[in-house]
């Protein structure tokens, strides 16, 4: 048999029947739902005369609305409120799971997902909101999908899909001390540019990726959207199957020797044709700083922002407006930016393994006096309570942080957190858009190890841990 | 949903002339919290177009615009066509960036690259968004510039982009062109196969019974 790739792997066993040569019905075994991208698409279900195909496909919860602060009072903000609630009420009438803004498990469907175990390998997995690609770590076909889109999967269970390309990136090495999975996703958008992937579904393989926790694997995977590839996977070995033993959603005793070898099928056979390759040596990569207005622009923490002259002609322009927006200079150096805030949170980096990162960084220190507000926002409740366990809390607390409750918060700025016009932030998530995280706001993309330190400096500095 | 048909269009173009115009760019966050496909229109590149900051619910007709944003600009005021750079729409999926433009008025878009889920949001709601060469795409910049105007003809059955003389012609697989021309509804489409789905399911609960086991935590 023809050796395959774990996306074809993917495709055949969701296969339900071919719309064209590149074009197939494709069935998703799992529907993650939330405030902001579903509320239409539930109503024009119901205005067809349709209803939900399979419910129990689906799990929602409110994340991008909800205030992370002072819950008890409800949401003040009207029509966040009303979003909120409509999905509440969607989720009732049609029978769905729905984690509301007060349940315990409530959080960023990208990091409650996974750690209920409804994340599993060989899944195909969709959500209105284009960082599904998170959930590829666990050897699962997950992006992003449209309203029109979420309508669809709830009508039928199945998508109409185009057959992506494949990209295999092989990250082989030792990452230096200081560096996290953060920087090698920055590292990769870098070289591929913020569309260099676009009809691509990515595979990142090679020994650094094996050596990656789950955690960090999904942050590699999250930022594949941000080069243009609406898939980013890796397969299954023994960490992601450790990973999935005795949670909520994991299958039953009767069932776990069947699923673990069904499971382990769900990786590229040796030789499997890749449409394209890309080789990352991990020694290579760098702690970095974002310094621009789209993730693929940035650079070393230790480095400069790159001189006119650097950028080719027709890229300049853009690289000047890029500046302009940022209020920085071509050449300056990065430990030269002076901060604003610190945001330390999203469905990049808001599990446990970045808070317990974060913490060691601050730990017995103070923020910086110029730093305005500095944030941590637990990915989920589960994540917050964990981490008060184990008295991250008080490290942060005590560091001048504000420790708050779990939603995509400052990320994209749709509730209270977000940016004031020129404020400067580094931040662990994963866009630097103009205006994304507030309007006129600016945004530094970094890992939690960089921002933590940053927090403590006031500026950009080389996170303690990295040998110089 | 019934989607709107798109057969052929005539229309002058209105430029934005930068890359990787991203989905926040298109719609900011915060007009996002409405639960209507609606509306959308007066807020499209809000950070760009007016001169304030914009909330939900104002008078846009009273808001200061920045005269020097293309869309703003008095000889470009009734254009149905965007001409684009690369990697439009980029960054998140919301689709109220496509519920936007064609809240704007805009029924086609013509650059070099798109984002894929953007690309599909529009083709679910009958936005064509076409695909040029960066040297066709340099020229109508180029023209539109010096000209400060610029009308197109777009023939989607011959698939052809056309301005007097000449005449470029654009790729779309056959699914989607169907479905543009005829306003097809894909959740039917899809539906025609519920015995396949049907069937796909009743052979992988064989295979992968836990999937179909979801506990009501």
């Amino acid at each position: 048999m023809a050796a395959k790739t774990l996306y074809q792997k993917l495709w055949d066993k969701h296969h339900v029947h071919a719309i064209n040569d590149t074009d197939s019905i494709i069935y998703i075994d799992r529907h993650l739902i939330n405030e902001v991208t579903s509320p239409q698409a539930f109503e024009s279900l119901e205005n067809s005369g349709r209803t939900v195909w399979r419910p129990a496909a689906a799990i929602a919860s409110a994340d991008h609305n909800v205030p992370t602060s002072g819950r008890t009072s409800g949401i003040v903000d009207a029509l966040a409120a009303a979003q909120v609630s409509a999905l509440a009420t969607n989720c009732e009438n049609h029978g769905i799971l729905h984690y509301g803004m007060h349940d315990p498990r409530q959080g960023i469907l990208h990091v409650i997902s996974p750690e209920l175990g409804a994340t599993q390998p060989g899944m195909t997995i969709a959500c209105g909101d284009s960082h599904t690609s998170t959930h590829g770590a666990f050897g699962s076909l997950a992006f992003g999908i449209g309203t029109s889109e979420v309508e669809h999967l709830l009508a039928t269970q199945c998508l109409q899909m185009r057959r992506l390309k494949s990209l295999n990136i092989r990250i082989e090495g030792k990452l230096n001390p200081g560096v996290t999975s953060k920087d090698l996703a920055l590292h990769v958008v870098g070289v591929l540019s913020t569309s260099g992937a676009t009809g691509y579904a990515i595979e990142f393989s090679g020994n650094t990726v094996s050596s990656l926790t789950m955690e960090a694997r999904m942050t590699l995977c999250n930022m594949s959207i941000e080069a243009g590839a609406r898939v980013g996977m890796i397969g299954v070995d023994e960490t992601t199957i450790a990973y999935l033993k005795n949670r909520t959603f994991s299958p039953p005793d009767e069932h776990w020797d069947a699923a673990v070898a069904h499971w382990k099928t769900f990786v590229s056979d040796p030789n499997a044709p890749f449409d394209h390759e890309l080789l990352v040596a991990a020694e290579t990569v760098n702690p970095y700083v974002t310094w621009g207005t789209t993730p693929d622009m940035c650079c070393p923490i230790t480095g400069h922002i790159p001189t006119k002259e650097a950028i080719e002609p027709p890229c300049q322009d853009r690289f000047l407006r890029a500046l302009e927006y940022m209020g920085l200079k071509p050449g300056m150096a990065v430990t030269d930016i002076v901060l604003d805030k610190v945001f330390i949170g999203s469905c990049t980096n808001a599990r446990i393994e970045d808070l317990r990162l974060a913490a060691s960084i601050v730990k017995g220190k103070r923020i910086a006096s110029n730093i305005l507000q500095a944030l941590v926002v637990p990915g989920s409740g589960s994540v917050k309570r964990q981490a008060e366990l184990e008295g991250l809390d008080r490290i942060f607390i005590e560091a001048g942080f504000e420790w708050r409750d779990a939603g995509c918060s400052m990320c994209l700025g749709m509730n209270d957190d977000r940016l004031l016009p020129s404020e400067r932030c580094a931040s662990t998530s994963n866009r630097n858009f103009e205006g994304r995280q507030g309007a006129g706001g600016r945004s530094h993309l970094v890992s939690p190890v960089v921002a933590a330190a940053a927090a403590i400096a006031g500026r950009f500095v080389p996170p303690p841990s990295m040998e110089i | 949903m019934i989607m709107q048909k798109f057969i052929t269009l005539k229309s002058s173009v209105v430029p934005l002339d930068r890359r990787d115009v991203d989905t926040d760019a298109i719609i900011p966050k915060q007009f996002m919290k409405s639960i209507r496909r609606t509306g959308f229109g007066q807020n499209l590149f809000d950070n760009w177009r007016y001169l304030d900051e914009g909330e939900p619910g104002q008078d846009c007709s009273i808001r200061p615009l920045n005269m020097k944003f293309s869309l703003n600009q008095p000889q470009f005021q009734g254009a149905q066509i965007l001409l684009c750079r690369e990697n439009f729409g980029c960054g998140s999926s919301r689709e109220h960036a496509v519920w936007a433009l064609e809240g704007f008025g805009l029924k086609a878009l013509i650059g070099t690259t798109f984002a894929d889920i953007f690309e599909s949001n529009c083709l679910n709601n009958g936005l064509l968004p076409i695909k040029l060469g960066s040297e066709v795409i340099d020229k109508l910049f180029k023209k539109i510039h010096e000209q400060q105007h610029l009308h197109l003809n777009i023939d989607l059955n011959a698939q052809t982009v056309t301005h007097h003389d000449n005449s470029w012609t654009f790729k779309i697989d056959s699914n989607r062109k169907e479905r543009l021309l005829h306003g097809l509804d894909s959740i039917g489409a899809t539906l025609k196969y519920s015995n396949a789905i049907k069937h796909y399911e009743k052979k992988d609960r064989e295979v992968t019974p836990w999937l179909y086991n979801q506990a009501s935590a």
